[in-house]
């Protein structure tokens, strides 16, 4: 409704975005693939972040049937990174089909790293330097970064260093034993000491999110993404995984409880406040294994090979706040700058779609959405963001039922969203995700 | 006339090293050619009266290649064995001439250095190769029936030792920089760049002491005291498969010992006598018709006149051992990503861990580093439907032989992918014209018919209908040459040529079998005969379930002559369908240890085996009805020419080499000696022996498939 209107070349508010490319195409997202997301140390057990970042690009390639060649740039992320490949795009496209001259670079937003892909690439076809781009994210939990001791890896460099024999010794005596143990990735925010499931607590407590609506929540994510399955909504867009030595293939997201009980969620005891708390290991995300790209080309550069894009970027917007309370509120903040620059509002939206961290964040969330206190208090704004219609809202599921490999989430909603609008017969969507560090991620999408 | 710009060039550098640059006028590789040897005389010459060098170094002006051998044709024109000797002797010569020049002299090599290249580059002092891929040393004349004639079965065992230097000649086998340095074969491997300064500075070091090949202790007892047991191992092991048949393999170990008992001297002589001798034998004689035969191929495109298209990405149908075997192939020789459809995953996984099988040997032998076998991986892609088919230059199907299924796949395909692409179906029963009967663009449906298992058989039979076009010909043809197939375009019709030859064939050593020869006795003799492996061993790999299903096919459409004894129900029967069954003319099961009959078999048919017939009558029953139809094919245009028709007997089939394909056997047989033998069989055994209409007309004009000479 609002397209027609910018085309008159009506002016739109201060803060509003054209996404335009200089010869006036939409950004356009003509596919998206994902890997089947798995559970911790299952499925793709020792396989790298990177081969599952190359896997679904190389077969979003020949699934298209998209000549390489044509593929300017690659921007990809992971969050827990690969100390041997830090530049996981450039290692992609060096192991798929891709040309060497196709460029790329890497990102990094914790748990909105593909939004941050893909607006990369949407920003590079806004300045004119490119019109096919690939974005993407992938993380491993399973194969982690395992380090050594801040004493030890000292020692390691000082030794290196060492001419003498004595020097070697001197350095050797400052060790001990405890030193030599391996250091596993920190679960904790490196600037709160908080890990992120204390942020949930938190956020449960100050908010009045209770234990049954956060486990409701669940049970609902769980019940939709399966019923998505089953219905074969995802088919298309999650390829089957197959790894070396091929003795196996996964073909579904793992995680997805199919005969979700609602009495289920109750048993379980609560994680990270055993006597007060409501979040549990049910009502959470699972730490999980995975990949996902898009395509993204200019509209008409799309049209001229033929593709029919699924959708295209309206508008887009990234947020930060505090970290030491409601770290994760990010979606509240970003959702209303970028319903600001798409010239819309909430109301406005067919979809909405928002990634699921926690039951309790979201629905912290949710209820920021509607709150006018929330409104005027922190976004200094005289109306609330809206209140949000259960029949549009994650109406697939969310990342509590598929998982979240961080750096892949953002990829698996700008797709899943948009064939879900395309679907529905169009419109317009929001998909919008917390991250660590206070940072939030907002992208409305519309079809043709 | 202009004087032919030379092969040789000196350049004297200043720091007083001669720099000899090998760059033959208008070839793309370097080869050895008697007609150099002035030219190289008058090199030698200035070398050697020149006091102000220091050293030589032989590199070569071509971007990838150091000298890929002599040349062949050179052996062809000989027309006695003192000729060969003679053509020998001279190589020798200027090789020795080489090796006692007072200054140091290297070989620079990047590229292959193979049979009379290496032979140049050991008669250098020393030997720098390139890090490059490309860079291959080996001496493969055994593989052409004769052996490195200038020196190298002296200087190549002086060198790595007896033992290996052996292996090398007896196998052929091509090494690369790092092997060859750990044998000592050469002596530095430095990036190309800087090739030529790195042989600079060897030269400039001086001559190398001569030094003793790298041997541990047992090679040390092996090549010393226990040289005679070395020697009948090394004979036994290469016989064990040769069977006496390749003269060669006993000359070269006959010439080595020689030299190595009684010198240097004694040595050459003896390896120029040989190589005279073998240069006139008919096995080197068929061996280098074959090379000429495969290098022409190599060089046509199918449909003269019209040139292939750029394949850039590749389609296959169906996931089993051939689908698998097609997209690896398709993946590693030709470097074109695949897109595998099956109707379900577990088909597509079973093509990706035969892919990955495949791989996993290049991997531990380090021919390929983890990232090229991941990317190799990535490059076949699996899907359950049409997906990624809309950019596939080819599609190449290999499903069920079911023809509703093929021509369904036809139709598919011509809905989703491109109009251009080309529908390659690998069946190897099933006419292309009714594959393509119901086609859109019939134009662009080819037979391309593989033979099991695809990345080690070297044919690949095209097969046309009358509708293929002349642009789908070529390209299917350069498609199966990127794979590393020897490629022959025939004609449609049943069987095509390959099972069409290979049909009486197993027909007559069933009927063998069925009159009593033991299985054991049948097998060693058409072995003995020549072929990789025997007829019955051969049903039971090939499976007797799908040679009972192609033999009446066969029979209906050619005719009586190709009526298979009836056996094969009773077989089928009793649950043998061969090795996939685990139950056919051989043992399977676990407790038999080595090929063993499984002679319940014989019960089967109410038999007791006994043999009756003398071997050659039995090789010949086998292989005559194969030779009459050979012609048949020809007669029918079903193969383009006598040469198309032996290299596919060679390569599908393992046709004996050293006989040169069934035409060349026939005409060193004498077409009147085949046709006589056929007809005497049609009177004892029954028509099916009857002659073809082409072999009695040759016969009777006294022609030859061949021109003679």
């Amino acid at each position: 409704m609002v397209r027609p209107l910018q085309q008159q070349g009506i002016i739109m508010s201060a803060s509003g975005q054209s996404l335009r490319t200089p010869k006036g195409d939409r950004i356009a997202i003509v596919a998206g693939l994902r890997t089947p997301f798995a559970k911790q140390a299952t499925f793709f057990h020792g396989v790298p972040a990177l081969d599952m970042g190359a896997m679904v690009v190389q077969d979003l390639i020949q699934k298209t049937g998209l000549d390489p060649d044509l593929v300017e740039q690659l921007v990809f992320g992971q969050v827990v990174q690969m100390p041997e490949a830090p530049n996981i795009a450039r290692e992609i496209v060096l192991a798929t089909s891709l040309p060497v001259k196709t460029d790329a670079y890497s990102v990094s937003r914790a748990c909105a790293t593909s939004f941050q892909s893909a607006v990369n690439v949407a920003e590079s076809m806004l300045a004119g330097t490119i019109e096919i781009g690939i974005a993407g994210g992938a993380d491993s939990s399973s194969v982690l970064p395992i380090g050594v001791s801040k004493t030890l890896a000292r020692a390691l460099v000082d030794l290196n260093k060492a001419r003498t024999l004595g020097q070697r010794l001197a350095i050797l005596k400052r060790l001990r034993f405890r030193h030599l143990m391996p250091v596993p990735p920190a679960v904790a925010e490196y600037s709160t000491g908080l890990s992120m499931g204390q942020t949930a607590e938190q956020m449960a407590k100050s908010h009045g999110i209770s234990r049954e609506d956060q486990d409701k929540l669940a049970h609902r994510s769980h019940q939709l993404a399966h019923q998505a399955w089953e219905q074969g909504l995802l088919t298309d867009e999650v390829m089957t995984a197959h790894v070396p030595p091929f003795k196996a293939y996964l073909e579904r997201d793992n995680n997805i409880r199919e005969n979700s009980e609602l009495a289920g969620y109750a048993k379980l005891r609560p994680v990270f406040d055993r006597r007060h708390g409501t979040v549990t290991a049910a009502n959470a995300t699972p730490l999980t294994d995975g990949a996902a790209a898009i395509l993204m080309m200019t509209e008409s550069r799309a049209k001229a090979l033929g593709y029919q894009p699924l959708g295209y970027i309206r508008s887009y917007a990234f947020s930060a706040i505090d970290v030491m309370e409601d770290m994760l509120m990010g979606p509240s903040y970003a959702t209303p700058l970028a319903l600001d620059r798409a010239g819309m509002k909430l109301s406005d939206l067919d979809l909405i779609d928002m990634h699921e961290a926690f039951a309790a964040q979201t629905l912290a969330n949710v209820k920021m959405f509607a709150s006018q206190k929330f409104a005027e208090e922190k976004l200094n704004r005289t109306e609330a963001i809206g209140e949000i219609d259960e029949s549009k809202f994650n109406v697939l599921g969310g990342s509590i039922a598929y998982g979240h490999p961080f750096a892949a989430t953002g990829a698996r909603m700008l797709t899943q969203t948009l064939r879900e609008l395309q679907r529905r017969g169009g419109g317009t969507a929001l998909t919008t995700a917390c991250a660590a560090g206070g940072l939030g991620a907002a992208v409305i999408l519309e079809t043709e | 006339m202009n004087k032919a710009k030379s092969a040789f060039s000196l350049d004297i550098r200043e720091d007083g090293i001669g720099v000899v640059t090998i760059d033959v006028p208008g070839e793309s590789m370097n080869t050895l050619k008697a007609t150099f040897a002035d030219e190289v005389a008058d090199l030698m010459e200035r070398v050697e009266s020149s006091e102000a060098l220091k050293g030589l170094v032989f590199i070569s002006g071509k971007p990838s290649s150091f000298v890929a051998g002599a040349d062949i044709r050179m052996i062809s024109e000989c027309e006695t064995a003192a000729d060969a000797e003679s053509l020998a002797r001279q190589g020798q010569a200027l090789f020795d001439r080489l090796e006692a020049l007072q200054i140091p002299v290297v070989a620079a090599i990047h590229g292959p250095a193979l049979g009379g290249g290496l032979e140049l580059a050991l008669a250098c002092h020393k030997r720098v190769v390139s890090d490059s891929p490309k860079t291959v040393l080996g001496l493969p004349e055994v593989q052409l029936g004769l052996l490195p004639g200038s020196g190298g079965t002296q200087r190549l065992p002086r060198l790595v030792g007896i033992q290996q230097g052996l292996t090398l000649m007896l196998t052929g086998k091509q090494l690369r920089p790092k092997q060859a340095l750990k044998l000592g074969l050469v002596d530095e491997i430095v990036p190309q760049s800087i090739l030529l300064e790195a042989a600079v500075k060897q030269a400039l070091a001086g001559k190398p002491k001569a030094r003793k090949p790298k041997l541990n202790l047992v090679g040390k007892v092996l090549e010393g005291p226990l040289s005679s047991v070395l020697y009948s191992k090394a004979r036994e092991q290469a016989q064990k498969k040769a069977k006496g048949n390749y003269p060669a393999i006993d000359k070269i170990i006959d010439t080595v010992k020689h030299g190595m008992t009684k010198g240097m001297q004694a040595g050459l002589e003896y390896e120029a006598r040989c190589f005279g001798e073998l240069a006139m034998s008919p096995e080197s004689y068929q061996l280098r018709n074959i090379f000429f035969a495969t290098t022409e191929i190599k060089k046509e495109t199918g449909a003269s006149g019209t040139q292939p298209k750029k394949v850039k990405k590749a389609a296959v149908l169906g996931g089993g051992l051939m689908g698998g075997g097609i997209a690896h192939v398709t993946i590693n020789k030709a470097k074109i990503p695949v897109r595998l459809k099956d109707i379900n995953h577990e088909g597509i996984k079973n093509a990706l861990a035969y892919h990955n099988k495949l791989l996993q040997p290049k991997l531990k032998r380090k021919i390929m580093r983890p990232t090229e076998v991941q990317k190799e991986l990535l490059m076949l892609s699996g899907t359950l439907d049409y997906s990624g088919f809309k950019d596939a230059d080819i599609v190449v199907e290999a499903v069920f032989e079911d023809l509703d299924l093929k021509q369904k796949m036809v139709s598919d395909v011509e809905a989703n992918a491109a109009s251009h692409t080309i529908f390659a179906t690998n069946t190897s029963s099933l006419p292309i014209t009714k594959i393509a009967a119901k086609a859109a663009r019939p134009d662009q449906v080819i037979g391309l018919h593989y033979f099991s298992p695809v990345e080690k058989m070297p044919l690949a039979e095209i097969i046309t209908h009358p509708g293929t076009s002349d642009g789908t010909i070529a390209t299917t043809v350069e498609f199966a040459k990127k794979q590393g197939k020897t490629p022959i375009v025939v004609k449609d019709g049943a069987g095509f040529y390959v099972n069409r030859i290979l049909a009486p064939y197993m027909n007559e050593a069933a009927r063998l079998l069925l009159a009593g020869e033991p299985i054991e006795t049948l097998d060693k003799t058409l072995v003995q005969f020549g072929f990789p492996v025997g007829p019955v061993t051969l049903l039971d790999e090939v499976g007797i379930d799908v040679a009972a299903k192609v033999a009446p096919i066969l029979a209906d459409e050619l005719g009586a002559r190709f009526r298979a004894p009836d056996a094969f129900s009773k077989l089928l029967d009793d649950g043998r369908k061969g090795r996939k069954s685990k139950k056919g003319f051989y043992r399977y099961d676990a407790k038999a240890s080595g090929k063993q009959v499984d002679k319940s078999v014989y019960e089967l048919f109410g038999i007791s085996p006994a043999n009756k017939l003398p071997a050659d009558e039995i090789a010949e029953r086998c292989v005559l009805p194969m030779l009459n139809e050979a012609a048949w094919c020809l007669q029918e245009e079903i193969i383009r020419s006598p040469r198309d028709g032996d290299i596919g007997a060679i390569f599908g089939i393992g046709f004996p080499p050293f006989r040169g394909g069934p035409f060349r056997y026939m005409d060193s047989l004498g077409i009147a000696h085949v046709v006589e033998r056929l007809e005497h069989f049609a009177k004892t055994e029954g028509d099916r022996f009857k002659p073809c209409a082409l072999l009695l007309d040759m016969a009777s004009e006294g022609r030859s498939f061949y021109p003679k000479g």
